[in-house]
């Protein structure tokens, strides 16, 4: 049997950090306190764009109780940061770009204080115009939030011949789809505790997803190297790539306060404070334009995508970068040309969220395939079965697929669970009531990891303790997807032991190497990549300590269920707690290093093409609804979610991303929308950013497809963003499959399904007004 | 102008907490969050929106579950208060802790204390719930990791314990 390959790879072992979650004694961000603790709190921007002429801090320094107020003058080093393009003010000094920014920090004794302090803070601004529509933002005469131009980023992909691929269509189908801000919604809002550290520079703990970029970033702002700012990650309440720049905002601001007062400083958002201040998924305006011939098949591409990249750069040139690689979908066409452009607004600034750039596109793509079937009278299974990559496929970006590409599996296994060409067909045809049915189905292609976005390498440490207990550690970073229980497995499938003898240690910059950021579903495969080199580096020290011990030969020995046994006869030598203890006496290294760089890929930005990522993952997910022709309300009544992650590490969590991706991305697609009006957001807490609860989320049928890849450890790949990125569109044909009517602006709440278009509450409560009728352009040329 | 917290007076109280009782001076507008998290250290019952919306900071209050940033401190005199850190007996895990270990209920965390409370509510009420009265029961208690599926099965689980 397959399963008794391994003992404790895809068991569904329990997580190593679960005991303190469920007794209370897991230690958040906000759980850390120590005796003389200052609070600090930000004054935040009063209008989302505006220069600042004055910034008055003496009254609220006067204040009893206040030990410190600072501005950007206060910075000693570099004044803003950011990951690619470095513009974002730690506090703002020359303009407010949105209404998030902060421009002065305060310490005081208690936060009552801190907070009346704020308001002492007298701030003399020139309001400026405002932007916040992206293609507005891109008119000449559009008022500038960085420089002379607010486009910062244009990437492109180029294949064949555009024209030629028009010229040879039956059909052009051109479409226009929109999607809105959302919230990542982690239910721990950020916190962090500064202290000064004993001999010099600055200590931090807290809620803090990238740990090594924002320690970068501190270290820069206080002029400091870095082995002097050490930043420990408290047990993380969910981040979904949300607690990055947010973060280290938070940490710089704060590191400064306990520079300057010599004390510790605690800093707590409020989910109000939150939501004003952080980033979000990006909006994204597409244009899809498609030429196919009568059979079905698709001869060009164009594609055109303005991202809102809000007020800054942030994550934005990798998201987006993503979204041009992935635009086109699985599917053959020999002639690509898309272009995504990214534009800075007076909005939330945008960044890295669970997806990354994927479910935007993903919702024009499957959008466009489905319209493309109806149009040559195929059903949405055929016409992917059609189009779908096969191994040796060439994508857009003119990639090689030499891997298991198991686009065609996962449709089948998925389509084939649910009945879904029958009920498809069933469904169509339906006779007139007010509750109707219909379904849909999605699917993706996905790459491994970071890819040609940079530098990636991650390490992981495994030591083992005289005893026989082990600790783990790795610069790859836990926020509840259960990266450390990964880890944890792969270390002890290798070392023979069972999953009670390991602790791992919350991530530290200061003990672990850098291994970049917690991001692109990179966990596993590079971390748990690490871990299993660690772990064979001990292995082997303690395998010649066996031999020595034993006078067997190291083939003839093995490790299993926490003894060294012969493997032959099966028979226990020593325990593995004996072992440890004389390889410790025999002085000996019981301590092991694992890095993992991943293989090589490539990028040429200006031609736009390249071996973009090393591997790729493939889903399918199908979505059951029932809609209520009346009210507009859409019911999720079933769901079969398929991906190939290429080796299940641990069965239960693997499990939970799949239904935890379906109900993000099931908010995406019917409730969730983060509306910023003229620059000023419009919900700041759940009583109006409605996420799905218990009653909105269907029983999901997971299909676990593992297909190993050579590129990660036992096979493994990746699964956290995979399940986020095709829920919505899935949902979104299947009310197309219920009512013909289309949904081409994401979410498909009430009014958007019932009336066709968004309505948006202006001034008084109440009144209603309806939205500018949005462009879809609708015209079929047929040559 | 003095501030309200100097002006207000303390209210004696008596009430129990985790099966420990208390006498004490409590400020009139104190929530009872902000009570157990900063006066007696009480840190496993979470702050998430501080508007009765997400659950985290959800406590029994003589058996029935509340959300402890909507109650003030005096609220609770004379009745009894059980928060995630008194839920098991000593080493022994209560059953729905157990169950929500086993099920892989737990991800990020954050909500779980709430919704073990919840759950306890439910379950001391209704020791066989069905699947539509558990996600009735847990609708205010919001989780952004799980999709909720391997918490209705926990406590479905759970509920076979009791």
């Amino acid at each position: 049997m397959e399963q008794d390959k391994y003992k404790i790879i895809g068991k569904p072992e329990k997580r190593v950090d679960v005991l303190g979650k469920v007794t209370g004694k897991a230690k958040f961000a906000d759980d850390y306190n120590v005796k003389h603790q200052l609070y600090g709190k930000v004054l935040r921007a009063k209008y989302p764009h505006a220069r600042i002429l004055k910034i008055d801090t003496s009254k609220a320094k006067n204040l009893p109780g206040v030990e410190a107020v600072l501005t950007a003058d206060d910075i000693p080093g570099s004044k803003v940061f950011g990951i690619v393009v470095q513009n974002q003010s730690i506090l703002a000094f020359d303009k407010v770009r949105y209404l998030g920014d902060g421009l002065a920090i305060v310490a005081a004794k208690t936060k009552e204080i801190a907070e009346e302090a704020l308001e002492l803070i007298e701030v003399e601004y020139e309001v400026l115009p405002v932007v916040t529509d992206p293609e507005e933002a891109i008119m000449p005469d559009a008022p500038k939030i960085h420089g002379d131009n607010n486009i910062f980023v244009h990437h492109k992909v180029r294949k064949g011949d555009i024209e030629k691929g028009f010229q040879e269509a039956d059909y052009i189908i051109e479409r226009k789809f929109k999607t809105q801000f959302i919230e990542h919604s982690y239910l721990e809002p950020e916190a962090i505790l500064a202290e000064p550290a004993e001999h010099g520079g600055v200590r931090i703990i807290g809620s803090v997803q990238n740990l090594f970029s924002s320690r970068r970033s501190v270290a820069a702002a206080l002029n400091l190297p870095l082995n002097k700012v050490q930043i420990i990650q408290s047990t993380l309440g969910g981040s979904f790539g949300g607690k990055d720049e947010v973060m280290t905002a938070m940490c710089c601001r704060a590191a400064l306060l306990a520079i300057k007062t010599g004390k510790p400083v605690k800093m707590v958002n409020t989910r109000e404070e939150s939501m004003l201040e952080s980033y979000k998924r990006h909006p994204y305006t597409m244009y899809y334009k498609w030429g196919i011939k009568s059979d079905g098949s698709i001869t060009a591409m164009e594609i055109k995508i303005y991202a809102d990249g809000g007020a800054y750069a942030s994550m934005s040139p990798y998201v987006t970068w993503r979204s041009v690689v992935q635009a086109t979908g699985p599917y053959y066409c020999e002639n690509v040309k898309t272009d995504v452009i990214t534009v800075y607004t007076n909005n939330n600034y945008t960044g890295a969220m669970r997806g990354f750039g994927s479910p935007q596109v993903n919702f024009a793509i499957e959008s466009m395939i489905d319209i493309i079937a109806e149009k040559v009278g195929k059903d949405p299974l055929e016409i992917r079965l059609q189009n779908g990559f096969e191994k040796g496929a060439i994508t857009a970006t003119g990639q090689k697929l030499e891997h298991n590409v198991s686009l065609k599996e996962v449709l089948l296994k998925a389509a084939k669970e649910i009945d879904f060409q029958n009920k498809w067909r069933e469904y169509k045809s339906q006779s007139d009531a007010p509750i109707k049915r219909g379904i849909g189905i999605a699917c993706s292609y996905r790459g491994v990891s970071l890819g040609a976005e940079g530098t990636d390498a991650a390490g992981t440490i495994v030591s083992v303790q005289t005893d026989g207990s082990v600790i783990v550690s790795s610069g790859i970073t836990d926020m509840g997807q259960g990266a450390q229980t990964q880890m944890c497995q792969i270390a002890a499938e290798v070392l023979g032991i069972t999953m009670d003898r390991i602790v791992f240690l919350n991530t530290n910059t200061s003990r672990v190497p850098d291994s970049g950021p917690t991001v692109a579903s990179r966990g596993t495969i590079m971390g748990g990549y690490a871990a299993k080199r660690a772990a064979e580096t001990v292995r082997s020290t303690l395998m010649s300590v066996a031999s020595e011990m034993t006078g067997y030969d190291v083939e003839v020995l093995d490790l299993k269920d926490n003894y060294l046994i012969d493997k032959d006869s099966g028979e226990r030598l020593a325990s593995f707690s004996e072992l440890a203890a004389q390889c410790f006496k025999k002085g000996r290294p019981m301590f092991g290093f694992g890095w993992y760089k991943s293989p090589p890929t490539s990028w040429h930005e200006e031609n736009g093409y390249g071996n973009a990522y090393f591997t790729f993952v493939y889903g399918t997910n199908i979505a059951e609804v029932e809609v209520d022709t009346e009210t507009g309300k859409v019911n999720v009544i079933n769901f079969v979610s398929a991906h190939d992650l290429g080796r299940a590490i641990n069965k239960q969590t693997v499990l939970g991303q799949f239904y935890g991706g379906v109900a993000m991305g099931l908010g995406y697609g019917l409730l969730e929308e983060f509306e910023i009006e003229d620059g000023i957001p419009k919900q700041l807490n759940f009583d109006e950013y409605l996420l799905p609860t218990a009653k909105d989320i269907p029983n999901i049928k997971a299909i676990i497809v593992e297909n190993e890849d050579a590129a990660g450890p036992f096979g493994a790949k990746s699964i956290g963003e995979p399940t986020n990125e095709i829920a919505a569109p899935a949902i979104i044909n299947a009310i197309y499959n219920a009512t013909g009517k289309r949904i081409y602006e994401l979410p498909a709440n009430l009014e958007r399904v019932l009336l066709g278009h968004k309505l948006t509450r202006k001034g008084e409560r109440g009144s209603v007004q309806k939205e500018k009728e949005e462009l879809i352009i609708e015209s079929c040329k047929i040559k | 102008m003095k501030k309200v917290n100097e002006i207000m007076n303390k209210v004696k109280i008596k009430t129990t907490i985790n099966n420990r009782s208390y006498k004490l001076d409590v400020l009139p507008n104190q929530t009872l969050l902000n009570f157990l998290r900063e006066e007696l250290g009480l840190t496993g019952t979470k702050c998430g929106c501080e508007i009765g919306e997400c659950g985290a900071c959800t406590v029994l209050i003589n058996g029935e579950a509340v959300n402890s940033c909507l109650v003030l401190v005096p609220q609770i005199n004379g009745k009894e208060v059980l928060t995630v850190e008194g839920l098991s007996d000593g080493e022994q895990l209560h059953p729905l802790q157990k169950s929500f270990i086993e099920h892989g209920a737990v991800h990020c965390g954050f909500c779980t204390p709430g919704l073990l409370m919840t759950a306890k509510s439910l379950l001391d009420e209704n020791p066989d719930p069905t699947e539509e009265e558990i996600r009735n029961a847990i609708a205010g208690n919001l989780c952004r990791c799980t999709g909720y599926i391997q918490v209705v099965e926990a406590v479905k689980n759970a509920a076979g314990e009791y």
